[in-house]
């Protein structure tokens, strides 16, 4: 089932075939999910128009954990099955989980300003999130700095799986570290049940980030395919 | 067996002749503690309070110091090369270079630490949860270490791309060591960190040779 998108060019094909799905689905979800945070969306009675924030913050931290998955996923079957076309999925998917990670930490940022009085607190969520982009940026990095592209693939896909086993040991033990001081007393968003009114375009929001997702994965790795066939031609011309 | 211990040995040796920088990383560890006290100002009641903290981040940051040199020397003059095709797995090799890097950096820092405590008015009852923790998470930062050591050898400009690897995978190291301290000097008992820090020991011990080896490997061909 897997190899059968092994293949570099059905794989691309397919993906260019899901291409403008996707991106119509983006654009239709983001734009309903976004009328409906921004304009039908009641105010909270407590947090005011703020509490729009929560449509954007939400979806976008959401999309930061799942993509470092992705990654990860992609990661173990280019190591395990030398898959051709996961190293590239994994090393496009990066980028896209590092910006997700800063717009939910941006975005949190300037909700916490009028909510608690302060951009930052050292919160076990915000410290594990912090900690997840410096992941990505260290994955991207290694990327960056080894020049073979096949050595590059390799030792990225360790440095995720490595990652990826101590993601969940890093956020027990950050959750830990707040809990055993001071118990959280701001920070009781997700215990508290969400309104049906709310939890309808966050859930849309939520469906349009990760389309967009997939959308903008598909091109980056359309790059990607194209930029090794470009190698693997003035390879072949210079030979 | 018999190469491990060569190994071991050799790799010992070679940190502690004359420009192996065994002693660098203790004279950094030093002098980062030192800096504290200038920066935040000499007050007793502050030292206490930072001090266990103080001493367990520059602890991280001296190991990390000490990284490129478990690889890269061996790298760079073919004989890591030779090692991996001795007969004695790569694995193997990688926990003997990991015991000899523990030796030379972790346990030096094991004997300073409790002096520089002393000097940061870190309460008197938080020393042995001190030694106890540091004796346990000084070699996982040589384990966690020599993965990233692995990854980035051979590559250009390695250090400060091995600090953005290691450092995260650091932090719950960290986190527990100085929990064990708060914990005995607040009397809840430093028991169950030191208990998480051994744990993390053993996974280490148990996985992170496998990934280390498995990284150079492939900087090896």
């Amino acid at each position: 089932m897997l190899h059968r998108f092994a293949n570099p060019a059905r794989f691309g094909r397919i993906i260019a075939a899901i291409l403008p799905w996707s991106a119509g689905l983006t654009v239709v979800l983001l734009a309903v999910g976004l009328y409906l945070a921004l304009f039908v969306v009641p105010p909270d009675y407590q947090q005011k128009e703020t509490v729009r924030i929560m449509f954007v913050h939400v979806p976008a931290a959401w999309m930061a954990t799942m993509i470092y998955a992705v990654m990860a996923v992609a990661s173990a079957s280019a190591l395990i099955w030398k898959h051709p076309v996961a190293d590239l999925t994994a090393k496009a998917s990066a980028p896209i989980g590092a910006g997700f990670t800063f717009v939910a930490l941006a975005t949190g940022a300037l909700w916490g300003q009028p909510m608690w009085g302060t951009w930052w607190v050292w919160a076990a969520r915000l410290t594990s999130v912090l900690i997840l982009f410096f992941l990505y940026l260290g994955y991207i990095a290694l990327w960056e700095a080894i020049e073979d592209p096949g050595r590059a693939a390799k030792a990225a896909a360790i440095l995720a799986l490595v990652g990826a086993a101590n993601l969940p040991i890093i956020k027990f033990s950050v959750d830990w570290w707040n809990t055993l001081h001071q118990p959280s007393s701001i920070l009781k968003l997700s215990g508290s049940t969400i309104h049906a009114s709310m939890l309808y375009p966050l859930l849309v929001m939520i469906a349009g980030f990760t389309a967009f997702f997939v959308t903008v994965l598909i091109i980056r790795v359309q790059g990607e395919l194209a930029a090794r066939r470009v190698r693997a031609r003035s390879l072949g011309a210079d030979g | 067996m018999k190469a491990f211990g060569r190994l071991f040995a050799r790799d010992v040796g070679l940190a502690f002749r004359h420009g192996g920088g065994a002693g660098l990383a203790i004279a950094f560890f030093v002098l980062t503690v030192t800096l504290f006290p200038l920066g935040i100002g000499p007050g007793p009641e502050i030292l206490a309070r930072v001090g266990a903290g103080v001493v367990w981040v520059a602890a991280l940051l001296a190991t990390l110091l000490s990284l490129d040199r478990m690889f890269q020397a061996d790298y760079e003059d073919g004989s890591l090369d030779l090692l991996a095709l001795a007969p004695l797995p790569l694995e193997a090799t990688v926990l003997a270079k990991c015991a000899a890097h523990w030796v030379t950096t972790g346990v030096p820092l094991l004997i300073a630490a409790p002096i520089l405590a002393l000097l940061l008015n870190l309460d008197i009852t938080g020393l042995g949860a001190l030694l106890l923790a540091m004796l346990l998470g000084t070699p996982i930062l040589s384990i966690v270490g020599a993965i990233g050591a692995a990854l980035t050898v051979g590559v250009r400009r390695g250090g400060a791309l091995l600090s953005i690897l290691v450092l995260p995978l650091y932090i719950p190291v960290l986190i527990f060591g100085v929990g064990a301290i708060d914990g005995a000097i607040s009397g809840l008992g430093a028991k169950p960190h030191l208990l998480v820090l051994g744990a993390f020991l053993l996974g280490a011990l148990a996985l992170g040779p496998w990934a280390a080896a498995a990284s150079l490997r492939l900087n090896l061909d």
